[in-house]
């Protein structure tokens, strides 16, 4: 049997939707993170750490139940949709996005704590707002940061596994990502099939990696040029 | 000459010429500093006034209290008659909302930017056409308009101070604080930039506040000298009044002289701008001739002199310009690391510093006649600690 382009489309679409929230969603959680100076921080980067360390299936459990029809936002989705966020694209996107948030959020954040406290100063005795020195001075100094965190949400979202089967089961076309379905080749001894596929998956995360960190090179050089 | 176009008659020129004072009296401890705290209150006039001091006094601290970037725990910031912080009333501005422009030590242009975008950034507020405009007119006026499309990264370091000072001040602060900003310049340089800086102040009438440790440069600017030393005022006046008196002794002692004597004030000659002092140390007294300070006949001082600053002679110089030479033996010959490091007994006893090449070719030795040859203004008077 061959590749199954479907499930590579459906994890393409998935891992695009993650990287994009994760941008929106990232960006003033990594800022509050990189510049805020509350004495409770920590517990934040914590929580926002624990996707790193917490096996896949107990994220994935806590989804399920808090999108399941006993939980308020199962609640409310019944009521706007008829029917809960579980077992679906939606549902998906979600836990996805739960689970890749230390992978942007911690390069977001160190890059925007790199960029030289002075400049902050200098945009902010030149009249600029918060949100000007931001789009003005930190964003554009932490492209590299910004460009890794998103790409790493991308390639991890790309081949993950327990949350997509926690909370979106294998439906093709609507939740079956690259990942489920090698592990059900595997299931059904279709070995040819697996491996095709893991090829494929290797060589799409290999090449994202390999742009990302050249990428940086360049970036590293233009720096370094300062 | 006049560099200085219409920059100042531009659209959106906040400050017309009128005469703003800052008035600042600030407290500001630091968590986990026990012994350092910024307590100081001064009012400034328009045009320069120089913080002095070693580093550590505060002079930053002080900048960044008025700039807003840190916030006293206690006092008040005025500029003119608007209020940027006052404790009491809970009056603290925003950075942004005060109006005061910084030149900071490290500059901190914006590296992605070019010339022209780095001055043009605080002029957010005016259309287009005038935004360019004024920009255009900053260049000039600073000399730097054929370098506006270049990234801040490839051009000189006296381009990018030129590109730091006009990003400041086409803003037309209420006040402006410079932070060693021309510290990094050779002095051609740096007379030429401040002699800008001094042409548009002129239709300005703000005050400057200049933070600096060179010496030349409170002569060559002051006006007004506040000298700082562990966060607090030590003196304040003219570069003359302020800089010829005795330093307090504790500061002198930082600066690291190997020498320090007790000294009384034999004769003084004004007109020469000299005096003669009387040195005594643990074998007997010298005298030696000072510059003229503050005290009179019988004003009792200490008397610093660096090692370094000693000259050493295996016979009797002539003809010299110093004024000091005087008869003494070696006592003791130590090798540091790559100098040598003399005592010479002379009724005081004096560390003279050396290089280990001059050792050999004087052939020196414990025990031989030397002379030691100091000028007059490598003796620095010093009040007694109290």
């Amino acid at each position: 049997m061959a590749i199954d382009w479907q499930t590579f489309w459906l994890t393409l679409q998935l891992a695009f939707a993650v990287s994009v929230l994760l941008l929106l969603l990232g960006l003033p959680i990594a800022y509050w993170i990189a510049f805020s100076s509350w004495r409770w921080k920590f517990l934040v980067q914590a929580i926002v750490a624990l996707p790193l360390v917490l096996p896949p299936t107990v994220l994935g459990f806590y989804v399920l139940v808090a999108l399941g029809p006993r939980s308020p936002l199962g609640r409310w989705s019944i009521s706007l949709t008829g029917h809960t966020l579980a077992f679906t694209f939606s549902g998906l996107v979600i836990g996805s996005v739960i689970y890749s948030l230390p992978f942007a959020v911690q390069p977001f954040a160190a890059s925007f704590a790199s960029v030289d406290r002075k400049l902050i100063a200098a945009s902010a005795t030149l009249g600029a707002s918060s949100v000007r020195t931001f789009f003005r001075v930190i964003a554009p100094l932490s492209v590299p940061g910004l460009v890794t965190g998103a790409a790493l949400s991308f390639a991890h979202t790309m081949g993950e596994f327990g949350v997509v089967l926690m909370v979106g089961g294998n439906i093709p076309g609507v939740t079956r990502t690259v990942s489920i379905d090698i592990y059900d080749r595997v299931q059904a001894a279709d070995y040819a099939g697996a491996n095709q596929t893991a090829l494929a998956l290797l060589i799409l995360c290999f090449v994202l990696l390999m742009i990302v960190y050249g990428f940086h090179r360049k970036a590293s050089v233009l720096n370094s040029v300062q | 000459m006049n560099a200085h176009p219409a920059v100042h008659n531009g659209v959106g020129a906040v400050n017309p010429a009128a005469e703003t004072r800052l008035g600042c009296r600030i407290q500001k401890r630091f968590a986990g500093q026990q012994n350092f705290a910024v307590d100081v209150a001064f009012e400034a006039a328009a045009g320069f006034t120089i913080l002095f001091g070693a580093s550590g006094a505060g002079k930053t601290t002080l900048l960044d209290c008025v700039a807003g970037l840190t916030r006293p725990d206690d006092g008040r910031i005025a500029i003119g008659d608007r209020a940027v912080f006052d404790s009491s009333s809970g009056v603290n501005l925003p950075v942004a909302d005060r109006h005061v422009g910084y030149a900071f030590q490290n500059l901190a242009l914006f590296p992605h930017m070019t010339a022209e975008q780095n001055v043009s950034y605080g002029l957010n507020h005016l259309r287009s056409d005038a935004r360019r405009q004024r920009t255009t007119a900053m260049l000039q006026a600073f000399r730097i308009a054929h370098l506006s499309g270049r990234n801040v990264r490839d051009i000189s370091g006296g381009e990018r101070q030129r590109v730091a000072l006009a990003r400041t001040l086409v803003t037309d602060p209420q006040l402006l604080l410079l932070d060693e900003p021309l510290a990094a310049l050779d002095s051609p340089t740096k007379s030429h930039i401040i002699d800008d800086l001094q042409q548009w102040n002129r239709t300005q009438g703000i005050p400057i506040l200049y933070v600096t440790h060179s010496r030349d440069e409170v002569f060559a600017l002051g006006e007004s000298v506040i000298v700082l030393e562990a966060g607090r005022i030590l003196r304040q006046g003219t570069p003359h009044e302020v800089m010829t008196a005795p330093l307090q002794e504790t500061v002198a002692q930082l600066a690291g002289f190997e020498n320090i004597f007790d000294a009384v004030v034999e004769a003084v000659s004004p007109d020469r701008g000299t005096m003669t002092c009387r040195l005594s140390g643990a074998g007997g007294s010298i005298s030696i001739e000072t510059p003229l300070v503050r005290g009179g006949v019988g004003t009792a001082f200490r008397v610093g002199i660096r090692a370094g600053d000693i000259l050493l002679a295996t016979a009797l110089p002539r003809a010299l310009s110093a004024r000091n030479i005087i008869p003494g033996r070696i006592v003791s010959l130590d090798q540091r690391d790559v100098m040598i490091s003399a005592r010479v007994q002379c009724a005081v006893e004096m560390e003279v510093h050396l290089t280990l090449a001059a050792r050999d070719s004087l052939q020196l030795e414990v025990g031989r006649e030397v002379w030691l040859v100091i000028k007059t203004h490598s003796c620095h008077l010093m009040q007694r600690a109290t």
